[in-house]
């Protein structure tokens, strides 16, 4: 019996089904626990495909860190009021189009272009997957991974300017 | 393993090492010897001397490439220094310099000049550098970010201001989406080449059959994604209230700076989808006339001038993806002829604006300009000269770039696009003309000098000679522009 | 230890599929809430589905690259969570409320 697709059904139901009660539930306390869910989905799924340094990055991050900030937000800003109003955009046939014709092509066109793809046989001996990242993140990927540290010092800077009320 | 961080990766790189650090620098130096409100203008002088090394180092680079032709590749083929890289940075250099120096006086009547503006701006030069020397996908994306991230902070940067907050926001909101499409196709194309390697994923896609699903997703997602960057049709709704609600200077440089590294990034990337032409020629195509048509149209009713430009700057946009649309040497050239002058008169255009700013008069009505002949000749005629080049009449520099791009399209034999964009010209007159009417004819609507400062003026003078002096003498920077282009 | 996953298994085109409609439902939220909070969230669900993409490919060609890659996104999504939470802070202490066809003082 093989058990990878099990775990892949169980996942897959976890982060769709996440997401859709994330799209249309009413309080945003609520989406943001669907969208934990369905972000623990995709982690499982990461497992799944032998990323455990992702899997990790993905709890610890993700869930851990901006799904908290969501959280944060969310408890500061009074969203009651909003909670009782129309949670739909006035013109949301517009918007439900677009998003059938993209969705619909996306799908279709991967459908038919993914089917032919085959996993490449696993090397003999294979690294651990950290290990493996961690290599390639300290050579080969050295450029972005200094340039992400100026990203997040404009994005600490930026967010210390815009939360503050008083700049001295 | 193969050595990193060679002397050739350090010589590459140093523009962006040296921007980097003055950004930073700024930042540091800002809340140590610079906390009295009125001396905080000084900073500017630590921006200029950063343009300046950055200079320094580009001149080198440029230097090198002059001695030994070619190109300089670094990090393993993730940054490249050729011709079309420095002309960009030059670019990028020259608009964050006038826009630091048009800043100053603007943020200290809007009473929100911080230090960090300078900073921030500087690492927002520093993310363009890597979107026009980028070859690599994972460096380029982070670029792209580390600009974007600087310019919703920018645009936001009124923060009592309703109207500011909420252009952030929705920049904010679209640009995140439009980053997501654009990571999507990223995704797919890593797929198919199995490198992130922009050498690698043209291989690949030559290697592939056009009509791979696959390609044909990653094509569409790529293009969706950058369409939003450039603020093209039918993906141009953030710019105009992005452009109306952000501080007049970060409008300016949105509208230049951001605009010119989103060419570089759509030039490179769809360069390297060469192979698959035929699929996104036509799409470009389509969208570039719908830009021309939707930015001149939308223009028309304009009433607040910071709008006006920006559907102006769209249906720029459209005649910049024309050059790439006739697909030969001239058409890229024009591209790039075409950003320069685009830079220089859109700045201009913008510091007049700046001007017609007060403590309690916002200035961004086509109507504050009535008068304005009488109320600062120098300004008037100026903007006069950058409203003419911005139609793209002779003898303005705006007229050069536009020549370039119809004779491409003429060369590529397609008359029909050329004739449609000749076309637009005359409704691109006339809007222009409304701005030029309120200037010469209509009466003065505020009394009290303008709002102007030494920054300004040098400003001014910079980008008025520019405009008339590409326009009147244009050999040099066409052949500029023709050198940067040669591989 | 020994090896129970069989990675013949699941084909990888379910992974893409899956993908594309996860960002397809990011799509959805993002073009139909008017919530902020949530069409913010809708975003993340957006690039959890283009590392979802990554991984995959990376499996299929039992390369790290894409690992990489995601990591980065993971990172540009928090820069990005980041300021946009506190763009948030700032309209809402402007105007005190996040209905996002009510901020609107710009025309649209």
């Amino acid at each position: 019996m093989p058990i990878d697709p099990l775990f892949f059904w169980a996942f897959a139901a976890l982060t769709l089904g996440g997401a859709l009660l994330t799209i249309t539930l009413r309080s945003a306390v609520h989406c943001a626990i669907a969208l934990i869910a369905s972000l623990a989905g995709v982690a499982g799924l990461y497992l799944l495909q032998k990323a455990e340094f992702l899997f990790a990055v993905q709890i610890v991050l993700y869930i851990g860190g901006i799904m908290v900030l969501f959280l944060f937000v969310i408890m500061l800003v009074n969203l009651d009021a909003a909670a009782r109003e129309r949670q739909f955009h006035k013109r949301w046939w517009a918007g439900l189009a677009a998003t059938l014709a993209t969705g619909a092509l996306l799908i279709y066109y991967l459908a038919k272009g993914a089917s032919g793809l085959r996993a490449a046989p696993m090397p003999a001996q294979p690294a651990g997957n950290t290990e493996q990242l961690s290599d390639l993140l300290f050579s080969e990927y050295l450029l972005p991974f200094e340039l992400v540290s100026l990203l997040l010092l404009v994005a600490i800077v930026g967010s210390v300017i815009m939360a503050k009320k008083r700049i001295v | 393993m193969s050595q990193f961080y060679t002397s050739t990766d350090h010589f590459v790189l140093l523009p962006a090492l040296l921007l980097a650090m003055f950004g930073c620098a700024v930042l540091l130096f800002d809340f140590w010897i610079f906390p009295q409100e009125q001396l905080r203008k000084h900073l500017i002088w630590f921006v200029a001397l950063g343009e300046a090394f950055t200079a320094i180092a580009l001149f080198r680079q440029y230097s090198f490439l002059n001695e030994h032709g070619g190109e300089l590749v670094a990090f393993n083929g993730a940054l490249v220094i050729d011709g079309f890289a420095l002309f960009f940075h030059w670019l990028f250099l020259a608009a964050t310099l006038i826009v630091a120096l048009i800043s100053y006086r603007y943020l200290e009547v809007r009473e929100e000049h911080h230090g960090e503006y300078y900073g921030i701006l500087m690492l927002a030069q520093c993310g363009m550098f890597f979107l026009a020397s980028g070859t690599d996908l994972v460096t380029m994306f982070v670029g792209l970010e580390l600009m974007a991230v600087s310019f919703y902070i920018l645009v936001g940067f009124l923060r009592t201001d309703k109207r500011s907050n909420e252009a952030a926001l929705k920049y904010l909101l679209l640009g995140a989406f439009s980053s997501g499409f654009l990571a999507y196709g990223f995704s797919l194309l890593y797929g198919m080449a199995g490198s992130t390697r922009l050498r690698d994923v043209a291989t690949a896609v030559a290697a592939r059959d056009l009509k791979d699903p696959i390609l044909l997703m990653a094509i569409g997602t790529v293009s969706v994604g950058l369409f939003f960057k450039v603020s093209a049709v039918p993906f141009h709704m953030w710019a105009p209230d992005a452009y109306e609600g952000a501080p007049t200077s970060v409008t300016a440089f949105l509208s230049v700076g951001s605009k010119a590294a989103s060419f570089a990034l759509l030039i490179r990337l769809f360069t390297a989808l060469g192979a698959a032409r035929s699929v996104w020629e036509p799409v470009l195509a389509g969208v570039a006339v719908l830009s021309l048509t939707i930015g001149n149209f939308a223009a028309v009713t304009q009433t607040n001038t910071k709008r006006l430009l920006a559907y102006s700057s769209i249906s720029h946009a459209g005649y910049m993806l024309l050059g790439l649309v006739a697909g030969n040497d001239r058409g890229l050239q024009g591209m790039l002829v075409y950003l320069l002058v685009y830079t220089f008169m859109n700045l201009g255009a913008f510091l007049v604006i700046i001007a017609l700013n007060q403590k309690d008069v916002a200035g961004e009505d086509v109507a504050d300009l009535g008068g304005l002949i009488h109320r600062n000749p120098g300004y008037a005629l100026l903007m006069l000269v950058f409203l003419l080049s911005l139609a793209g009449i002779p003898p303005t520099a705006g007229f050069i770039g536009k020549y370039y791009i119809f004779m491409a399209l003429v060369e590529a034999k397609m008359y029909f696009l050329a004739v449609i964009a000749a076309l637009y010209v005359a409704v691109a007159v006339f809007y222009y003309f409304r701005m030029v009417r309120s200037m010469f004819v209509e009466k003065q609507e505020h009394a009290g000098p303008l709002t102007t400062s030494f920054g300004m003026r040098a400003a001014l003078v910079v980008t008025g000679l520019a405009t008339l002096v590409v326009g009147l003498y244009p050999e040099p920077f066409v052949r500029l522009a023709q050198t940067s282009l040669m591989r | 230890m020994p090896d129970f996953s069989l990675p013949a298994a699941v084909p990888i085109s379910w992974y893409l599929i899956l993908s594309a409609v996860l960002f397809t439902l990011g799509i959805a939220g993002f073009l139909l809430r008017r919530s902020i909070i949530t069409v913010f969230m809708s975003i993340e669900l957006m690039l959890n589905a283009v590392n979802l993409t990554f991984v995959t490919f990376s499996y299929k060609l039992k390369a790290v690259d894409g690992h990489i890659f995601t990591f980065f996104v993971m990172v540009v999504a928090a820069a990005e969570a980041a300021v946009g939470l506190a763009i948030i802070l700032t309209v809402f202490r402007n105007r005190s409320t996040l209905e996002i066809d009510e901020v609107n003082s710009l025309k649209l």
